[in-house]
């Protein structure tokens, strides 16, 4: 294992953050959204924002897999692991998301529900072949990213004829979620769209390539850096991105060469496609019902589809309405214009989806920057 | 005419396993601790094969501590479940800036354990004492039936004396105050988390489980009643600690990451894990709060001693009403360090 401390020193990212405060325009704001929870997490980790003038503002975006999963698919999981003989597996991450009515898979196994932790979708199958009175479902959850180790499983139950195996299957896609955010908050909705250029994504354009982000910049006139995840890849897409914007250029550049090619991982892709298709419409915590924005098992593969295999139904639930992730998601708000952030909403006891997962907005303000939002900071600061 | 005496049967540590007869108090019981317990940690206390030990302490501050360990797995990469109960029990009442004199063990296992397992854990708390020179005077046994406990639970008590004139307390941080540890931190939690199931990973990292009351023993000669508290960052790592510290003591802390001694493999793996060294678990190093005109003769007294080779100072207390952790980060900005929420797991993208 090597360590990426190259990605890390902090003289070549005071000398990209030289740059960017040089080129940057006085007289303009830039509202930047990564929208990758894997980027929120370095810029918090490394304190990133510090390191920025005060007219360039980072805006996180729904690029996490369990911010942005329903509390109805979350009831669904859990319905799910109480049935008789299921053994639901599950990344840790989610045990404790918020269902309704304070529910969640961690207490549903307190509760005694066959629910276990597993590390990859490979467990899942070897639970599976281990203990075949048990009806295994994977809660199949994640972007583009994690997709196609899904579809390898599937075909792999496949290949082996095994029984046992299904997949509640929550796959869903990064480009109609950036449509979504540029498109606003729906009918009805004036809040204004203030995101001047995209960092996009690292691990999901490994996969999908460059191409799918084009719409955004050629249509949409929004320019789109992908960058990777280590906390210098983020600092120099910014410095790109601010580059474009002055120069008023809205285009898709790859900083990211040393892993993302133009077209992607043509595999992949084809694993996905042979295994999924596009659901209608599916339900994003904080952004609504998205068309053409997540996967389903092909009909083909029916008796690995969970859904179908228990009749399972999604009953619609509400979030908490004083939950302001929508407008989070969409750059519209802070975490701190929330009322329930820091109070009643912590890490400890979510009451939104920003909060679980400490790569959404919520918990990242929370975890790493809320000194940030502090006078006692600000006094600390001026008196160092 | 007297009755021919039964023959006394050995019982089989290499291939036996654990049963329930052996917690029931009858034969098997008493040849279950004569022949793992009483032979592993062999001291007079426990020859002396009386259900409590008695010892003279002079007139002075005594401490007392207890704890459980119910490690998973109960061996790992440099220690197993017995190192950790002994070294462990000995560290917590260290951390007081006492001398521990005596321990106490109670196991529960799980029927079905294998004898060797236990012998082998036995064997490694009577090591582990010995080389400490605080002997474990008095214990118990219980057997639980399969699936009611994981393998082997143990619980553990320690008393020690503290010196005259010291007393150490987690409300005495003052700002300006500096903040040591005493060497690489994050060594045992990534050791443990090598050999989980379902997430084994290759690894030369070994748990840094240690005794640490020698090297308290020589902080507290250097510093003196400049030292204001010990810890030692067990679970939840020097994150938890230092946030705890902060609370108790009213203050906040400013750490800068460059100086925090993180091993290259144990950084690797946490990136790998999506962990944050700075949450992850030590069970051989400590944190120690002392008075600025105090660092130098500390720090050279803990890098004179094997366990404290690469102590460092690795920030400051500083006046906070908010009582944050910060830290400047190796990139140059700054964050909270905070407790972890949750379980320690993974992250998934
Ligand atoms: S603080 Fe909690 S309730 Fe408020 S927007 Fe964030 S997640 Fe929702």
């Amino acid at each position: 294992m090597k360590y990426v401390d190259e990605y890390r020193d902090g003289a070549l990212a005071r000398s990209i953050a030289a740059a960017i405060a040089r080129e940057v325009r006085p007289d303009r704001v830039y509202r930047l959204m990564e929208f990758c929870g894997g980027h929120t997490h370095a810029i918090s980790r490394y304190g990133l924002e510090d390191l920025l003038p005060a007219n360039v503002r980072l805006i996180h975006g729904p690029g996490c897999p369990v911010c942005v999963l329903p509390m109805a698919r979350l009831d669904m999981a859990i319905a799910c692991a109480g049935l008789p003989a299921v053994t639901l597996c599950a990344y840790g991450d989610l045990m404790r998301v918020p269902g309704s009515n304070g529910s969640s898979l961690l207490k549903a196994k307190a509760a005694g529900a066959d629910i276990r932790m597993v590390y990859s979708t490979l467990d899942a199958l070897r639970i599976a072949e281990a203990e075949p009175a048990r009806e295994v479902v994977f809660f199949a959850v994640g972007f583009e990213t994690t997709t196609p180790a899904t579809a390898l499983a599937v075909r792999a139950a496949e290949r082996q004829a095994l029984g046992n195996f299904s997949v509640l299957c929550n796959h869903v896609m990064t480009p109609p979620a950036m449509r979504a955010i540029l498109d606003g908050g729906g009918e009805g909705d004036e809040t204004p769209v203030l995101i001047e250029g995209f960092i996009g994504p690292a691990h999901v354009s490994t996969v999908i390539g460059v191409e799918p982000y084009r719409p955004f910049a050629r249509d949409d006139g929004k320019p789109v850096v992908i960058a990777g995840f280590e906390p210098l890849d983020v600092a120099q897409a910014i410095l790109m991105l601010v580059r474009q914007i002055n120069d008023g250029r809205a285009e898709v550049e790859n900083q990211y060469i040393r892993a993302v090619t133009p077209s992607g991982n043509a595999r992949a892709q084809a694993e996905i496609a042979a295994v999924f298709e596009t659901r209608e419409a599916f339900e994003w915590r904080g952004l609504g019902s998205l068309p053409a924005s997540a996967l389903r098992l092909r009909p083909a593969f029916a008796r690995y589809d969970a859904e179908r295999r228990f009749g399972l139904a999604e009953t619609p639930a509400a979030d908490n309405p004083a939950c302001e992730c929508g407008a989070i998601l969409r750059g519209a708000k802070t975490p701190r214009e929330c009322r329930l952030f820091g109070t009643v909403c912590t890490p400890d006891t979510p009451m939104g989806s920003c909060m679980v997962s400490p790569e959404g907005a919520c918990a990242a303000r929370w975890t790493y920057g809320r000194f940030r939002d502090n006078a006692a900071a600000a006094r600390r600061k001026e008196i160092a | 005419m007297s009755l021919a005496k039964p023959i006394r049967r050995k019982l089989d540590l290499a291939n036996g396993r654990v049963d329930l007869s052996h917690g029931a108090g009858g034969r098997a019981m008493g040849r279950l601790i004569e022949d793992v317990f009483l032979a592993a940690f062999d001291n007079a206390w426990l020859a002396a094969g009386n259900d409590q030990s008695a010892f003279e302490v002079a007139a002075c501050r005594m401490v007392m501590t207890t704890d459980a360990y119910v490690v998973s797995p109960i061996f790992f990469p440099g220690g197993d479940i017995g190192t950790l109960a002994v070294n462990g029990t000995i560290n917590d009442i260290a951390m007081a800036g006492a001398r521990p004199l005596y321990l106490s063990a109670s196991f529960v296992l799980e029927e079905g354990l294998p004898l060797a397992d236990l012998v082998r854990v036995a064997r490694s708390m009577g090591e582990a004492s010995r080389a400490a020179g605080v002997p474990i005077i008095t214990g118990d046994t219980k057997v639980v039936e399969r699936g009611k406990a994981d393998k082997i639970f143990i619980s553990t008590a320690g008393v020690g004396v503290t010196p005259p004139g010291l007393a150490l307390s987690s409300d005495a941080v003052q700002p300006g105050d500096a903040v040591v540890v005493s060497g690489t931190i994050g060594d045992h939690g990534v050791a443990v988390m090598s050999k989980r199931e379902n997430l084994e990973f290759e690894t030369a990292i070994l748990s840094d489980c240690a005794p640490l009351h020698g090297l308290v023993a020589d902080m507290v000669a250097a510093a003196g009643p400049g030292l204001r508290v010990m810890r030692d960052p067990t679970r939840g790592g020097l994150a938890a600690t230092l946030n705890e510290l902060a609370n108790q003591s009213g203050v906040g802390f400013t750490l800068e990451e460059d100086a925090i001694p993180v091993r290259a493999e144990v950084a690797a793996a946490c990136e790998f894990l999506g962990l944050d060294p700075l949450n992850v678990a030590n069970e051989g190093k400590l944190v120690a709060i002392v008075a600025p005109d105090r660092l130098e003769p500390l720090l050279a007294a803990m890098r004179a001693h094997p366990l404290g080779a690469r102590a460092a100072m690795i920030g400051r207390a500083v006046e906070d009403p908010d009582r944050f952790v910060e830290m400047r980060t190796v990139f140059g900005g700054g964050r909270i360090v905070d407790w972890l929420a949750g379980e320690q797991l993974p992250r998934i993208c």
